[in-house]
């Protein structure tokens, strides 16, 4: 048997030059490995963050580049703008139509899927199938189903006597198909976040709860719910912040075509979409610039008004 | 959350309330889920069924709701339409480039970060938490000057180097290697003379392996399906991406439904048999990373 080489170099490195290394190593590596990230942060991410606030304070074309320092002139018109207050209002709304029924349809979901059940992680899966759905083919599906003439949704309503509803054409038809569109995705992500969050909750709490004779609903609420409220708090927030984001349902659910105004009257126009539409359908790079921050801080204060809520469901106890 | 308990009560096996968690749940819960489910199903069955439909089926005051025989020639009308073959390759290319990329370099950031000792590392993690929460929308004018300042304005490159590493991957393979990284092994091979860069790739690598393959199927599926910004930089005949061929097909004045979904189906299934063969993993992976107070 001839003796093995050994994996590892030697402890014993007699030279300078090696332990040097070895120094150079330990100091300098470290900051090697997370360089990829903060390199790659500071030119695609940070900067373009920042370099927004510049851009906005200035007439700028996304063709000819920089035509002057304007000040505040584009806030000014963006705050003066009905549209930018309907985009507003559309986003509030949708989000709004989407988020509540999404994450209290999760909770019972995940609720269920907390029982001992046959075949767990076929349901789990069968729930999530939605997620890996590009949004582009959901918009496309859904807008087919929520068709006016040939679609099924209006189909099934003709079934029950209903007047076909031509679902682009108003404000609250629109929205709630855009909504629709939002929590078939969505949904079933957020309820395996709320199992997963379920399956730490004590035990025994529940044990105590059935001895005295608290019903599932009782302990579901007192329970449950207080137990995984930073899951709640967390899947809040994301969803604060996606929906504010929301761009392609909306954009593709207007069958005439992708310029980014949301239907004839901007019934579903979006921030994100009004961005879309002012920077890269006008070239208006000061003002969507503008649109931007605005959205930021919108996003911010969403978030905080959110984590504030969803704070005052009672700890557990 | 609750308060901690000392000394644990002895567990009461076969209690009243123990035997009512325990008891398995009746047809009704079974009945719920299986809606849950079908729901979640009908609209992707649906697609199908348009897709393999003519076009003419769709306008009948009856949608059909089993597949027709029509899905070869409809399959054939989309790639005389679009440039599907194109499409898909570039979308091989992002997404499989940023795959591989995201996987590496968060592995090495998120490695770091848990196992090694150096000025700053608190503060430059709070750094990467921070940003995991900004909405990447928000530069897009700004990124949308820097691409173009490197040249890179309707090729694949506008679309793959900004989405090279994201501050959700490092936070992800951070916490995979605090759980699956032994402290006593990182440090044996330090004592054993193994250079950072040698502890990383015979300690650390074999022990995040399946994590660190969770993320790159989720973020392949992220980058397949990634819209907003390549529909902005992206040249939508010279450069598409599936997403952006597929939105083309959805814009004109006579939709034509049948087209438009076949595409949807081609554009989803590679997705979805992914997801189907790995879903056990998926399904874990998702449960593992969520948030616990």
């Amino acid at each position: 048997m001839p003796a093995r080489p050994s994996a590892l170099p030697s402890t014993v490195s007699g030279s300078h030059s090696s332990q040097l290394l070895a120094r150079i190593d330990g100091r300098v590596s470290p900051y090697l490995f997370i360089a990829p990230f903060f390199v790659l942060f500071a030119v695609f991410g940070l900067f373009p963050l920042l370099y927004t606030a510049w851009v906005s304070l200035h007439d700028w074309q996304l063709i000819d580049g920089d035509q002057g320092f304007v000040g505040l002139a584009n806030y000014a018109a963006l705050f003066a703008d009905p549209d930018f207050y309907n985009a507003l209002f559309n986003t509030a709304s949708i989000f709004l139509v989407s988020t509540v029924p999404q994450l209290l349809a999760a909770l019972g979901i995940a609720a269920l899927l907390n029982r001992p059940l046959r075949a767990g992680t076929a349901w789990r899966a069968g729930i999530l199938l939605p997620n890996v759905v590009s949004v582009v083919a959901v918009a496309l599906v859904f807008g087919q189903l929520f068709g006016r003439d040939f679609g099924v949704v209006n189909w099934i309503l003709g079934m029950l006597g209903v007047e076909p509803v031509d679902w682009e054409a108003q404000r609250w038809s629109s929205h709630l198909a855009i909504a629709v569109m939002v929590m078939w995705r969505w949904t079933g992500y957020n309820a395996l976040l709320y199992l997963a969050a379920m399956r730490n909750v004590s035990r025994e709490l529940y044990e105590a709860a059935a001895l005295d004779g608290a019903s599932r609903w009782r302990s579901f609420w007192s329970i449950t719910v207080p137990g995984i409220r930073p899951t709640i708090i967390f899947t809040v927030v994301v969803s604060t912040i996606g929906g504010l984001q929301l761009f392609a349902e909306p954009q593709l659910f207007d069958s005439s075509g992708t310029a980014g105004v949301g239907g004839n009257d901007r019934q579903f126009q979006t921030l994100t979409m009004y961005l879309y539409e002012k920077g890269f359908g006008l070239f208006d790079a000061g003002y969507a610039a503008a649109i931007a921050w605005v959205l930021f801080i919108v996003c911010l204060l969403s978030a905080l008004a959110n984590f504030a809520l969803v704070r005052r469901i009672r700890g557990g106890g | 959350m609750s308060a901690s308990v000392v000394g644990r009560p002895p567990q009461v096996r076969g209690s009243a309330g123990a035997r009512r968690l325990d008891r398995r749940p009746g047809g009704l819960v079974y009945g719920f889920l299986f809606a849950v489910v079908a729901t979640s199903v009908f609209p992707l069955y649906w697609s199908f069924v348009v897709a393999s439909s003519d076009g003419s089926a769709i306008g009948e005051v009856t949608p059909p709701l089993i597949p027709g025989g029509y899905f070869l020639d409809n399959v054939r009308r989309v790639f005389d339409t679009v440039d599907f073959w194109l499409a898909i390759q570039n979308s091989l290319i992002v997404s499989g480039t940023v795959m591989v990329s995201t996987v590496v370099l968060s592995s090495f950031a998120g490695f770091a970060f848990a196992r090694l000792r150096f000025p700053g590392r608190n503060t430059l993690f709070l750094v990467v938490l921070g940003t995991v929460m900004v909405p990447a929308q928000l530069g897009v004018v700004p990124l949308y000057m820097v691409v173009g300042n490197f040249g890179w304005y309707g090729r694949l490159e506008a679309v793959i180097v900004p989405g090279l590493i994201n501050a959700f991957s490092v936070f992800w393979m951070r916490q995979a290697c605090e759980e699956a990284v032994h402290v006593e092994l990182v440090d044996a091979a330090r004592v054993d003379g193994c250079s950072l860069w040698g502890t990383f790739w015979h300690v650390a690598v074999p022990a995040i392996r399946p994590q660190a393959a969770v993320l790159g199927m989720v973020t392949f599926m992220a980058a397949w399906n990634d819209f907003f910004w390549p529909l902005i930089v992206l040249d939508p005949n010279e450069s598409p991406t599936v997403q952006v061929a597929l939105s083309r097909l959805a814009s004109g004045y006579f939709l034509d439904y049948s087209l438009m979904l076949t595409g949807t189906t081609l554009g989803v299934l590679p997705v979805i048999i992914v997801f189907v063969l790995l879903a056990r993993q998926i399904v874990n992976g998702i449960t593992r990373a969520s948030v616990n107070g």
